[in-house]
């Protein structure tokens, strides 16, 4: 499987991350050997083959819906790059 | 002797029978890292405030003749993938430096009840993307045994923290090999429970439906007694098993005799060391010798477990790390154009190749159009690999392989090629596709004096018996009693 540049940025786009003109040139090469790799998939035949999606053995287990302490906002905005107030601060969405 | 050559079990001992205290040990672990942590750099960071008075506080129990348990004092270090709160915790990533959590993992808040000082946060891969730690953002770790080779990854300062007699146990985690193929490379004894029988409440996800954190040590009952300490239910991890947890140590001398060992033929892998295999295939000769039964073992769909595993947990890891957007922590990119801008530019350099490489991977497995060929395939795949397991444990204990095909190898080998990188989990990762529980221990030496892994693999948990079979071994050989020249 041969990924272009377009499909690179496409993608990237997809992950939201910017990437730079010579690291999209480096995934396209590098993307498209792993998935030559993975094509070797292609050789099993999985028809009727139930799905795996969890290693979990035993049954999810749902707890008591019981109120426990919270963050208080002060902790909860303690790491924030921005803040204002007791909210997040971002760059303006809505020109 | 120095105090901190001693196992953890040792110590444990000598701080039973007030012949050491805890303060003292902590002070060794500290001292032994000034010395020697500008060479192997397992250490991102340390907490010798927090451990001195993890320490005091043991040492005051104990004079009053209290424990809060067999470890009460011992200090450990954990993975930078664990929350510490309070403690600056970065999963060796530039996109979350700065960031100090609220709160404890649930491991970590075990080992404080177990008395247990943590003197610091330990090097890794970024994210626990890599087999080599040279992924991590703040600059990789070194193997003890050779300055200029890698310790393994991603839990590579996990076990080289204790092959450097920095500290007596260690967290890891475990993805797709990260706890044993570095144990392997280091001589040290990693664990990779089943999966959910240790909580990853407060562990950075990777790929959820496979990560696994677990103890690291020196012997196979450093590491059974950690697991004693780990291993329970977690209300507050859904993916947690409520199964009962066992006394690891009962049994751990009672040997092999009379139980059957698999030998799987698809792990003697082409391109695998001579010199690896020969300490693998003398170590079965051993177990045989000790009254094990050794059974060839077929699971047929081994070879697809590499292409299975580098489309899940890529799929997975870039979901979990849509969150790193440099809006609620870490790192934020200096605003430019808007919103959607902040987010790409945060996340392009905020986050290093190899993870970028993984989001990529898996945005493109998961995106429209691919699912079905990419993802679900690889999920029914997976399947087949489950079944190959359950249908091998039918017929044999516990199955035993190679841990790593090659010994450690230099640093900058194979950064630049990913997908020889990603061969180094080849024997591991079959494992954490089916959940099951893997030990590694060390079990020979290369002839340029490189440690060589053994690796067994048991029935879903099924830890004790796996500890009491890589115990049965260890006591026949001194291995683990060799220390790095360092």
């Amino acid at each position: 499987m041969k990924l272009s540049v377009e499909q690179v940025r496409h993608v990237a786009g997809l992950a939201r991350l910017s990437l730079s003109a010579s690291e999209e040139e480096r995934y396209a090469v590098q993307l498209s050997a792993v998935l030559d790799a993975v094509a070797q998939l292609e050789e099993l035949d999985v028809e009727g083959v139930e799905p795996t999606s969890h290693a979990s053995l035993a049954a999810a287990l749902l707890r008591e819906d019981t109120p426990r302490p919270s963050l208080t906002p002060e902790r909860a905005l303690a790491n924030a790059p921005a803040r204002g107030g007791t909210s997040f601060a971002v760059p303006k969405i809505l020109e | 002797m120095s105090l901190t050559d001693l196992t953890l079990l040792e110590l444990a001992e000598k701080l039973a029978s007030g012949q050491t205290s805890a303060v003292e040990a902590t002070r060794a672990c500290l001292a032994r890292i000034a010395q020697v942590d500008g060479k192997v750099k397992a250490f991102l960071r340390l907490d010798e405030r927090g451990a001195l008075a993890a320490a005091e506080a043991s040492d005051a129990r104990r004079a009053t003749g209290t424990r809060l348990g067999p470890l009460d004092g011992v200090p450990v270090a954990v993975k930078d993938i664990f929350l510490t709160e309070g403690v600056e915790t970065t999963c060796a990533s530039r996109v979350l430096q700065g960031f100090v959590p609220p709160y404890d993992a649930t491991a970590v808040t075990l080992l404080k009840q177990a008395g247990m000082p943590i003197v610091g946060k330990l090097n890794q891969d970024e994210f626990a993307m890599g087999s080599s730690n040279e992924s991590s953002a703040f600059g990789a770790c070194h193997n003890p045994w050779d300055l200029t080779r890698t310790p393994g990854g991603s839990s590579g300062g996990s076990a080289a923290a204790l092959a450097a007699r920095e500290v007596f146990g260690t967290l890891g985690t475990d993805t797709g090999g990260s706890i044993r193929q570095p144990a392997a490379l280091t001589n040290t004894v990693g664990l990779k429970p089943t999966y959910g029988r240790v909580s990853r409440q407060g562990v950075i996800a990777y790929a959820s439906s496979l990560d696994a954190p677990g103890p690291m040590g020196r012997t196979v009952g450093d590491v059974a007694a950690l697991l004693q300490v780990l291993a329970r239910h977690d209300p507050l991890d859904s993916t947690s098993a409520a199964v009962e947890v066992p006394d690891y140590r009962a049994d751990l001398e009672a040997g092999v005799a009379g139980l059957k060992l698999g030998v799987p033929r698809e792990y003697f892998v082409e391109g695998m060391d001579p010199q690896v295999e020969a300490a693998v295939r003398a170590a079965l000769a051993a177990y045989e010798k000790l009254g094990a039964t050794l059974v060839d073992v077929s699971l047929p769909h081994t070879k697809y477990a590499l292409a299975t595993y580098y489309l899940l947990a890529p799929a997975e890891a870039s979901s979990n790390l849509a969150r790193y957007d440099g809006v609620r922590y870490g790192f934020r990119a200096r605003e430019g154009k808007g919103l959607k801008d902040m987010y790409g530019q945060t996340r392009d350099q905020g986050f290093g190749p190899e993870v970028k490489r993984r989001i990529m991977l898996g945005t493109y497995a998961l995106s429209a159009g691919y699912y079905d060929a990419y993802y679900l395939r690889a999920q029914k795949v997976r399947t087949l690999i489950r079944e190959d397991f359950t249908r091998a444990f039918t017929q044999v204990d516990a199955i035993v392989t190679p841990t790593s095909p090659v010994p450690a190898f230099k640093l900058g080998e194979k950064v630049e090629d990913p997908l020889s990188m990603y061969l180094m989990d080849v024997c591991t990762l079959p494992c954490n596709l089916a959940g099951l529980p893997g030990l590694s221990l060390p079990c020979g030496f290369t002839r340029e004096g490189l440690p060589v892994g053994l690796q067994l693999m048991g029935r879903p948990f099924d830890e004790a018996r796996l500890l009491r079979i890589g115990r049965a071994f260890e006591r026949e050989h001194d291995f683990t009693r060799r220390l790095a020249p360092l």
